[in-house]
Order: structure tokens, then C-alpha cells, then sequence
């Protein structure tokens, strides 16, 4: 008898589920897609402003591969702000799939993971790491037909030391030198202790070419405020990837704990999110001072403002729109694409791809002299200007000698009187 | 007999349809249609020539490493550590490639060689699971979950440390190897026909080893009753020793497949977890070998249809692992259920 009602109670759970299960599907349509800004683009009664084409009857469909989380205050949310400027300005439409890493997305390939996004409509996809430069290469040319923007990378940099002739490919990165530099000067201008620490993600030209202008600018601005140069400590740490990847990385978080735990009062992020911030937050509230800059997304000085000193960071929206516009209107190039701030007013979201968004920690003062140092950059400023040494003493830039575009993208090492390892180990 | 299989089978059912009701009212509580969800993970995996592809190419691996289990389920051992001989033996296989870089071998001899050495290089991490256990009274599991982190930290030391690239240490993996070094693929596609005939091979050993061989029954018999077993003169500690070197072999063998077919490179999270869900597998078709293939298709099916849950509903791609999980809780429940049954009646 017991087993009977067992038995029964067993399957009207299941029947309940069952139909529960079904029930919905004819009424439910799928869930809209999440808009953190009210700029959802109703594409057809705005027409693009300026195209000499008539306005095409589909929109153009672009695809999105991001490394971390489309919502990350950092890197991938920039990105993702930029697809969604796009929609707005081309009338196009935007599908991302984001999270696209070797840990969150095991057993695939960022190659074959676009070819999905060009299964759902996609006739141009961008590639938004690093981390999946071979993998553009190699989903470029097995389809010449599609085009691909490979943000971060030099594949197609005539100059560039790793040139390769792909036709349907377009290298786009942003001149964050000066952004890291405008930071690195926020830095310099707000320690107490002389000591600023490096958030730093993996190690490659990239990411030494940026933390060295961080440095530059700090030292820069340190020295112009009558400090003692040699009181000015500089140190990066690198956690090994973007992001914090359990397991594989270093936890950002521990590594901003023993920054400001040791002294190192403000720590600048060299990672997708800023995750620095909210340590610096806690440690505050317990009553040791501590200031971070954030990094990439212009908002993301909202994760703590109160410990913020500001934000550089990136403004895909304008290079993506003239990229896109190329490939539906037949203009396109194949061609690498660095783009510095527009220095009129570097916060122009139409038209400065660097900008910088100073944050509720940073003094009046400081803030009087950062914009100084700005309109200097303005006016031709150029850090990347000898006599610097690399970090094991070489020279590096000779007495007046002005870095060219190779000698700053492909950086060597750090810098002499940075600390922090220059190559992996 | 009949009528014994027959219930089996609707308690298989049973179970089945309770885990997609679970994974429907997860669904719903998000106000997603289960329906829409189930549709777009049915179309991304066989709506296309090149989806089902991709499907096999989740196959393969899994398909070895559940062959690989049923021979160490059989002896009675839950060899968690298969996930560190998968990661082993992409390691040990990466390793024959970069000896053999600058050779004039022909590359079909240097694919051969490698692959083979992703088989000893499992079938070494393997033993240690096994030699733990067999001499240091170690637990397999605990000692398998050991090697498991241990196999992790050496492909990340590996990477970052002395195979790293030129200059740049990074999460993407070690420098690609040339192309002649792949396994031939299919045009346009990722699958190699190569690696899926391996990984067919694999299964069709591993079935006859355990139903027709008087190997199988030994170790069987290990399996059921460890002391029986040496009481009747089986050599135990050896069969159990050779149970994790066959199934290391193949866990091997695994992620040979996956260096030398997918990736064509070491990258960190190489063995994609297929170890793990390989004990899914394992676990879901209770030793019997001849489900490991429509089981290890259906859950590669999932892995890959769930691709589209993001990219068209914004749901989260790990819906598909909640649903395996599930599915083998259920059936692990109705099978407990079953036998409860039987015994009162």
C-alpha cells in the first residue's frame, strides 16, 4: 500500500512537472535582451544621419565575441556599450556571446564560436582580446566573406613586426598610453606615501607598454610637484590573466590587499574590472587610507566612488561605427587602426576614442593640476621622450630621442625605477 | 527477464523526464520559455552539418575517457583522477610535438608518436592513482582529485613557464604547431575522421575486454568482491593496477585528441572538463558499455546545443552541466528506487 502511494505522489510530481514544463511555451517569448542603458536602438524610425546609401530594408547584423562578462564595469562592457552605440547610430543589430575564454567556454574555440554567431546573421565579427588573436586569424581566412574587426591586436599593421595580408580584417586599439598616463598622474598627485602599486593582468607588449605610461605620467607629475624623485616607488604585480580565473590566476583581490596592507596607498588596474576599488573601499573603513583608478569602462568609478580618483578608458563606439559603416557601404580596408583621444575635448563620446573620467577622491587641487597636465599632453606633450632606460639599464630612448609607434607598442621591458617582473617567468 | 528490462527502462524514462521538468521550472523562474530553450539547444546541435560536427568533436574525448571508466567502474574503483590523465596526456603529447618540431620525420610518424605518447603519458598518471592506492592505502578519489589539481598547476607552470611564447605568457596556450602536425580534418569542418575512428576503436576494445574476455571477468570479479576475489587466487592489487593504466591509457588517449584534432596547442583548460563528465557518462549507463556511445552523444550534444542559449535567449551556457547533473541524480535515485522496490515485492 505504501509503496503504491510513493509510487503515485513519484509520478504526479513528474506529471505536474511535465506539464508545468510545457504549459508556458506557447504564450512565453524569449527573454529580451538585458539593456543597462536606456539607448536601445528603435532602428527603423531613425535613420542614420549621414549615409550616402539609402538605408538597407534588413539591418546589417554584427557579431560580438567578448572575454569576459558583457556586464564587467570593465574591458567587455566598453565593448559591449560600443556594439549597442553601433545599433543606435547604423540602425545595424548586434548578437555577442560573451565570456568567450579557454576557462568559462571549455571545449571550444573562439574560431568556432563566431562561426555561431554567423549562423544567427552575422556579417562582420569583432573579436574583443588579445587572447583570441590567432583564433580571428585563423576564422578571417577560412571565411574571406565575413568581415572581422580584431580589436587589441597588430595582424594587419603594415609596420607591425607580425604583418600577415588578410583582406577582410581590421586591427582597432585605442592610444591608452595617455589615458594611463593621465591616470598614473592622478596617482602621483593624491599618494601620501610616495608608493603606487600596478594591477597588472598577464605580461606582453601590451600591458608593459601601458603600466610603463602609467609610470611615466606618475613620475611625470610627481617630479612636477617638487618631489623628491627617488621617493616615488612604482610596483607592478601581475596576476597571469584579464581577469581572476580560480585556479589559474593570481586573485587580484589578495594581491590589492597586499598592496595596500604594505604601504602602496593608491593601486591603479591594469585589469578588465576593478576590482581594486572595492578593496580600497573596505580598507578605508578600517582606517587606512587607500585610493584606487579603475580602468576601461567609463563608469566604472561607480563600483566605489568614493575611493576612486578617476577612470581612463576606452570609447569604441566612433572607430566601430566608421569600420562598420565601411563594410556595409563597400569602403572597407583592411588596416590597423590607433586611435588617440581627441584632445579638444577628450571626453566627447562621438568622437574621442581615450577619455578620462575623474573620479570623487581625487582633491581640488589635484584635479587643477591633472587638468593642467592634460591641456599639456594637449599641446604636444610627449612622455615617450629619452633619456629613458629599460628596467635592466639599457637605454631605451637616447637624450631627446621621441619613441616611435613600433618602440612604444612593442615595449621590451618595463621601465628603469619601475618594479615588477618585465617577462614571465 | 523481459519485464525486469522493461521496468529498467521506464524508470530511465522517468528519470529523464523529471530532469528536463527540473531544468524547466529553473527556466521558468527566469521567465524563459523551456520549450524556446530545448528548441535552440536541439537546433545547435544537430541543425546543421557543421553543429553536428561540432558535436562530434565533444564526442570524441568523452567517448574514451567513459571507455576508459567502465574499465577502472568495473574493477570496483572510482578513478576521479581521469581528468588529470586527459590533462597528462595532451601534456605528454605537446611534449612529443615540440621534440619532433625541427625533425624531418614524416609528420603522419611524429602524429603516430605523439599520440601514443599521450596514451603512456595517462597511463603514468594513472598508475600513480593506482600505486597510491594499492601501496599507500590512499583512497582513489581523494588521491585522484590530488592529481587532478597537481596535472592543472604543471599545464599552467608549462605555459606560463618554460613552453610560454616568445616574450608573452598568456591564457591562450602555447604557440600553435603547423598544420601538417593535425590530425587530417574533415573540409570546412573541425571533426577529424581520424580522431573519431580512435575514440569508435576505443569503446569496441574496452567492450569486448569486459564481455568477452576472461581478463574482463577477473576484473569483474575484483570489482564485486575485492576479498572473494583473491580468496579464488585473482592477483588483485595487479588487476586494479592495470585497470588505471588501461583507463589512463585511454583518458590519455583523450587528450591526445585534444592537442593534436582541436586545439593544436597546449592551452590551459585543456581537458575541458570531459574527465569529469566522462563519470557522468559512466555513472548514467552503469557499466554497460554499449550505451556509452548514444549517452556520450547526447551529453556532447547538450555541451554544444547550449551554445545558443546565450547568444539567443541571454541564458547562461551552464544550463546544460544542470541538466547532466540532474539527469544523473535521477537516474541514480530511480535506480536506488527500483531495486528498494523489487526487494520488498
Amino acid at each position: 500500500m505504501r509503496k503504491n502511494l510513493i509510487r503515485l505522489a513519484f509520478l504526479a510530481v513528474a506529471l505536474t512537472l511535465v506539464v508545468a514544463a510545457c504549459a508556458p511555451a506557447t504564450t512565453q517569448a524569449p527573454t529580451q535582451p538585458p539593456a543597462p542603458a536606456a539607448t536601445q536602438p528603435p532602428a527603423p524610425t531613425q535613420p542614420p544621419a549621414d549615409t550616402e546609401a539609402p538605408p538597407p530594408a534588413e539591418p546589417f547584423v554584427f557579431g560580438m565575441l567578448l572575454v569576459g562578462p558583457y556586464n564587467d564595469n570593465g574591458w567587455s562592457q566598453a565593448h559591449y556599450e560600443a556594439g549597442l552605440y553601433v545599433e543606435e547610430k547604423l540602425g545595424a543589430k548586434m548578437i555577442y556571446l560573451d565570456k568567450v575564454n579557454p576557462a568559462d567556454r571549455a571545449g571550444t574555440t573562439p574560431d568556432q564560436l563566431a562561426e555561431e554567431l554567423v549562423a544567427q546573421g552575422a556579417k562582420l565579427v569583432i573579436f574583443n582580446s588579445d587572447d583570441m588573436k590567432d583564433a580571428s586569424t585563423t576564422f578571417a581566412k577560412n571565411h574571406p566573406d565575413v568581415f572581422v574587426i580584431m580589436a587589441s591586436g597588430d595582424q594587419v599593421w603594415k609596420d607591425g613586426k607580425v604583418y600577415e595580408e588578410i583582406p577582410n580584417l581590421i586591427n582597432i586599439m585605442g592610444r591608452m598610453e595617455y589615458g594611463k598616463m593621465i591616470g598614473g598622474c592622478a596617482a602621483a598627485l593624491s599618494t601620501q606615501t610616495g608608493k603606487i602599486g600596478y594591477l597588472g593582468p598577464l605580461i606582453n607588449d601590451e600591458t608593459r607598454r601601458l603600466a610603463a605610461s602609467a609610470y611615466l605620467g606618475a613620475k611625470h607629475c610627481w617630479e612636477q610637484a617638487g618631489n623628491d624623485p627617488a621617493a616615488l616607488e612604482f610596483k607592478v604585480t601581475w596576476i597571469g590573466f584579464w581577469f581572476h580565473i580560480p585556479g589559474f590566476t593570481t586573485d587580484p583581490v589578495d594581491v590589492s590587499k597586499d598592496f595596500y596592507s604594505t604601504g602602496f596607498d593608491v593601486v591603479i588596474s591594469g585589469i578588465d574590472n576593478p576590482v581594486n576599488l572595492s578593496e580600497a573601499q573596505k580598507y578605508t573603513a578600517e582606517g587606512t587610507p587607500s585610493l584606487g583608478i579603475a580602468y576601461d569602462y567609463v563608469a566604472a568609478c561607480d563600483a566605489a566612488p568614493d575611493v576612486c580618483l578617476g577612470v581612463p578608458y576606452f570609447n569604441w563606439g566612433p572607430d566601430y561605427v566608421k569600420a562598420i559603416k565601411s563594410a556595409q557601404d563597400g569602403t572597407w580596408q583592411s588596416q590597423f587602426i590607433w586611435s588617440g583621444p581627441d584632445w579638444a575635448d577628450i571626453n566627447n563620446h562621438d568622437t574621442s576614442m581615450i577619455g578620462f573620467v575623474k573620479g570623487n577622491a581625487l582633491s581640488d587641487e589635484a584635479s587643477a593640476a591633472l587638468d593642467n597636465f592634460i591641456a599639456e599632453l594637449a599641446g604636444g606633450l610627449n612622455l615617450w621622450t629619452g633619456p629613458i632606460n629599460l628596467q635592466d639599464g639599457t637605454p631605451y630612448l637616447a637624450d631627446g630621442e621621441v619613441a616611435t609607434d613600433q618602440q612604444v607598442w612593442y615595449l621590451p621591458q618595463l621601465l628603469e625605477g619601475m618594479e615588477g617582473l618585465s617577462a614571465s617567468e | 527477464m523481459i519485464r525486469d528490462r522493461l521496468g529498467n527502462l521506464l524508470y530511465q524514462l522517468a528519470a529523464l523526464l523529471l530532469s528536463f521538468g527540473v531544468v524547466s521550472l529553473i527556466l521558468i523562474s527566469v521567465d524563459a520559455s523551456p520549450w524556446e530553450a530545448f528548441r535552440n539547444m536541439f537546433a545547435g546541435s544537430f541543425g546543421s552539418l557543421r553543429k553536428f560536427a561540432e558535436v562530434l568533436v565533444a564526442f570524441v574525448p568523452l567517448l574514451l575517457v567513459t571507455a576508459g571508466l567502465l574499465v577502472t567502474f568495473s574493477a570496483g574503483l572510482w578513478n576521479i583522477g581521469v581528468e588529470g590523465q586527459v590533462v597528462l596526456g595532451a601534456i605528454a603529447t605537446t611534449w612529443v610535438y615540440r621534440f619532433f618540431l625541427d625533425s624531418n620525420l614524416p609528420p603522419a610518424l611524429i602524429i603516430a608518436l605523439a599520440i601514443l605518447g599521450g596514451m603512456i603519458g595517462g597511463a603514468l598518471w594513472g598508475s600513480l592513482a593506482g600505486l597510491l592506492k594499492v601501496f599507500g592505502g590512499v583512497n582513489e578519489i581523494f588521491g585522484g582529485l590530488g592529481l587532478n589539481f597537481v596535472a592543472t598547476a604543471l599545464t599552467i607552470y608549462l605555459i606560463f613557464g618554460p613552453w610560454k611564447r616568445p616574450g608573452v605568457a598568456s591564457m591562450s596556450g602555447t604557440v600553435p604547431f603547423p598544420d601538417e602536425f593535425s590530425l587530417p580534418l574533415v573540409e570546412n569542418l573541425r571533426i577529424s575522421p581520424w580522431a573519431l575512428g580512435i575514440a569508435l576503436v576505443g569503446i569496441v576494445i574496452v567492450y569486448f575486454l569486459l564481455q568477452g574476455t576472461y581478463f574482463g571477468l577477473r576484473l569483474k570479479a575484483v570489482g564485486k568482491n575485492f576479498r572473494a576475489a583473491y580468496l579464488l587466487g585473482i592477483p588483485t592489487w595487479q588487476y586494479s593496477m592495470y585497470s588505471f593504466l588501461i583507463c589512463g591509457a585511454l583518458a590519455g588517449a583523450a587528450g591526445a585528441m585534444q592537442v593534436a584534432a582541436v586545439y593544436h596547442r597546449l592551452i590551459p583548460s585543456i581537458s575541458s572538463g570531459y574527465g569529469y563528465l566522462g563519470l557522468l557518462v559512466a555513472m548514467l549507463i552503469n557499466y554497460q558499455a554499449l550505451w556509452a556511445v548514444p549517452v556520450a552523444l547526447f551529453f556532447a550534444a547538450l555541451n554544444i546545443g547550449s551554445i545558443q542559449l546565450p547568444i539567443l535567449m541571454k541564458l547562461d551556457s551552464s544550463l546544460s552541466g544542470v541538466l547532466q547533473g540532474v539527469l544523473v541524480l535521477f537516474v541514480l535515485l530511480a535506480s536506488g528506487m527500483q531495486q528498494k522496490f523489487a526487494r520488498r515485492s
